[in-house]
């Protein structure tokens, strides 16, 4: 057997399998997404690009990319107390295991767990506001029934759920910096700020980029929390959750797949300008 | 945050749907063949996950003793609408179904057996053209409900309220009533879960019009003052604008308002009467009395009666795939006219001669005209098609709950701009389907 042979034989599972459950069903969506068909007839009808013309010019679906803005927002938040932890805890030895624990555990919790978990929280004189109570904020708050606090209940969700993540990829990139590094910088002089602002800043760039492309992506295809605690009402609606009720509930396989593929579409254009704007360097810190 | 994921789990679950569309039958509507003998296996697909191991397999007991050689297994579906429609374009469902309500008429074909023309098994059974198309039969109900409003009588009639409002007005005083009366929440919309929400959509026989599923799609404007939308949906929006309604919408929950309409901390849910065992039973798991819970008409009378539709909860059907119809039919027949589900459920038997349930009987006896309102024929499907194609659920909640975000000042605009928003989407819709 030729040595070209083996590295297909080796390969071939894994190829089937990506093929098999991701090529495959993403060339179906595209196909589809140019038919209108709900789901059950054994006919499709071409409907040309009409899905697309719908889903970019019917104000109904541009307007939920609004509520994107709130989890885009809410990801600055995330990577800057993640990137606090993650510093702290590199310096910090005592107890450190315990505290990585409790700052990645919500993150292995289930999505839908967690939205149950907050819906619980945030019911008016539930577990926050008796904890407001005590700190003298007193009264019931509809922290998802008022529309203005809604959103931001929900991004707050987000936050909470997604921190330890950004934590646990900043701390790996944080400990791969060589730690004599750091105490050639205190010879000469230069405190914890230092430190951060001209080691381990420049040192993990690449994951802070890539934590930005992942809040941009992340952001605007929110889906399980507010599809759990609110089911999309209230304003709450994302753009996934649109995709959702016309794929399943308007039976619209059509016009929902024409909306995945605007949303695919959407991050790769996205990552393009951000590789363009912060171009991929490698980083050499000696 | 994982996108990609998100995609793909559209992908796959749209591939699943495609995979097999050949999987359904072909399109024949010939009188169905059910001969031969009625013995071996058969599989039944059932919602009640909550009777699957204690009352269902009882009756199988029953039909085996009739026809013995027969098993029948049951399949408990959690999500039953949204899992057996993905079943269904795989070709295999079992052999006796519920048909699930995303099916369209026109497609009932594809995949179930017809069971007799529409004609002959009208004088044997209710309900029987709900899921019927092109004069032939294609399941048949497994129990019927009525529609109206599920009220804690003792908390109305403290409130001073003894008898079934006449007209919204009416009604709205008497949620006013209890609420400076009583510590009552005067009415709970379940928002968050949102399905109690479509409940206003099941009150078309309150315009006493037998023929309103025909006429219905043909208007473009059904939010006019004076027609149907514009009463029941008015009067959901009058109810939470006027702060009749639960204080924060969005933390309600189903499960939970069960016991709190039973204990009387909520005094009128809008509901089926398939509610009224339910709500009974919470009474007697919180000790209060369950004949406190009573079924009023909705408040709104024609010609100086009270009209509730009665219809068809699931029909079941025989699938297209079976590999034993003889049986499939056999059970079929037994569950609906011989089995007492419908009595042992408190529904409406779907027998025609078979006696109302006690609950329905009183409900009856307060001047309720019990009415059954046609499916469309010459407009069959239509109804379905608006809704797709303007993304008003008429028979969901995603609109309605938008209607209560306005009503409780939580979104733009007012009663007026939403139904005017409201006419202009149907009406863009209806003009492209009816056309």
């Amino acid at each position: 057997m030729t040595k070209a042979r083996t590295h297909w034989l080796y390969l071939a599972p894994a190829l089937a399998l990506l093929i098999t459950f991701t090529y495959v069903p993403v060339a179906n969506m595209v196909w589809y997404s140019f038919h209108k068909w709900d789901g059950l007839s054994p006919t499709m009808t071409g409907a040309g690009l009409g899905n697309y013309v719908r889903v970019l010019t019917d104000e109904e679906y541009r307007r939920v990319f609004l509520v994107s803005l709130y989890y885009f927002a809410a990801s600055f938040l995330q990577i800057a107390v993640a990137l606090y932890f993650a510093v702290v805890l590199t310096f910090q030895r005592r107890l450190r295991n315990l505290f990585k624990g409790i700052l990645f555990f919500p993150y292995l919790l289930n999505g839908v767990a967690v939205g149950f978990v907050f819906l619980y929280l945030f019911q008016p004189g539930g577990t926050l506001d008796t904890v407001l109570g005590f700190l003298g904020v007193s009264g019931d708050h509809l922290w998802l029934g008022d529309p203005d606090i809604a959103n931001y209940s929900l991004a707050g969700t987000s936050v909470w759920r997604f921190t330890g993540l950004s934590f646990v990829l900043f701390l790996g990139a944080i400990q791969s910096i060589p730690p004599d590094l750091y105490e050639a910088a205190e010879i000469d002089g230069a405190n914890r700020w230092h430190q951060f602002r001209f080691i381990i800043a420049p040192g993990i760039r690449r994951i802070i980029g890539l934590s930005f492309i992942l809040a941009i992506s992340g952001s605007l295809s929110v889906f399980e929390i507010p599809f759990i605690m609110t089911g999309g009402a209230n304003g709450t609606r994302t753009f996934v959750i649109r995709a959702y009720e016309t794929a399943f509930q308007f039976r619209q396989i059509g016009l929902a797949s024409a909306m995945a593929v605007v949303l695919l579409l959407l991050v790769l254009l996205i990552t393009w300008v951000q590789r363009r704007i912060v171009p991929d360097e490698e980083v050499t810190l000696s | 945050m994982p996108i990609i994921r998100n995609l793909l789990a559209i992908a796959v679950a749209t591939t699943l749907l495609a995979g097999c569309t050949g999987g359904a039958g072909d399109d024949s509507t010939g009188p169905a063949d059910f001969a031969g003998d009625i013995t071996g296996e058969i599989t039944v697909l059932t919602n009640r996950t909550d009777l699957a191991t204690t009352t269902l397999p009882e009756y199988a007991r029953k039909f085996t003793a009739e026809h013995p050689g027969t098993k029948v297994s049951f399949e408990p579906v959690t999500d039953y609408e949204g899992d057996v429609t993905t079943q269904l374009s795989s070709g295999d469902y079992g052999d006796v179904l519920l048909v699930p309500n995303t099916v369209p008429v026109d497609q009932l074909a594809q995949f179930f057996e017809p069971l007799g023309s529409v004609e002959e098994l009208r004088p044997k059974y209710r309900f029987i053209d709900e899921k019927a198309y092109g004069g032939q039969v294609y399941g048949l109900s497994i129990g019927g409900v009525a529609q109206g409003m599920v009220v804690n009588k003792r908390v109305w009639a403290q409130a001073g309220v003894t008898a079934p409002p006449k007209t919204p007005e009416e009604f709205l005083t008497g949620l006013r009533a209890i609420k400076s009366k009583t510590g009552a929440v005067p009415y709970y919309t379940n928002y968050k879960d949102g399905w109690p929400l479509s409940f206003f959509n099941s009150q078309r026989a309150i315009v006493n019009d037998p023929q309103i599923n025909e006429k219905f799609p043909a208007d473009p404007s059904p939010w006019q003052p004076g027609k149907i939308q514009y009463t029941t949906d008015g009067l959901l929006f009058d109810i939470v604008h006027q702060g009749l309604s639960e204080k924060d919408p969005l933390t309600t929950n189903w499960e939970g308002s069960k016991p709190m309409i039973a204990t009387g901390k909520v005094a009128t849910m809008v509901l089926g009467s398939w509610a009224v065992p339910q709500l009974r039973d919470a009474a007697k798991a919180a000790g209060a009395n369950p004949d406190d819970i009573a079924f009023w008409p909705f408040p709104v009378q024609t010609g100086g009666r009270f009209h509730s539709r009665i219809e068809g909860d699931y029909k079941a059907g025989v699938s297209k795939n079976s590999k034993n119809k003889a049986t499939a039919k056999a059970w079929l027949d037994f569950f609906v006219n011989e089995s007492g589900f419908a009595q042992d459920q408190q529904a409406i038997p779907p027998a025609t001669g078979q006696p109302l349930p006690p609950a329905l009987q009183a409900f009856q006896d307060t001047g309720v005209d019990l009415m059954e309102i046609p499916a469309a024929t010459t407009n069959a499907g239509r109804e379905d098609q608006i809704i797709k194609e303007s993304e008003i659920d008429l028979a969901g909640n995603i609109y309605r709950q938008k209607l209560v975000d306005i009503a409780r000042g939580a979104a733009k605009g007012d009663k007026e701009s939403y139904f005017a928003d409201l006419n202009g989407r149907w009406g863009k819709a209806q003009a492209a389907v009816m056309k």
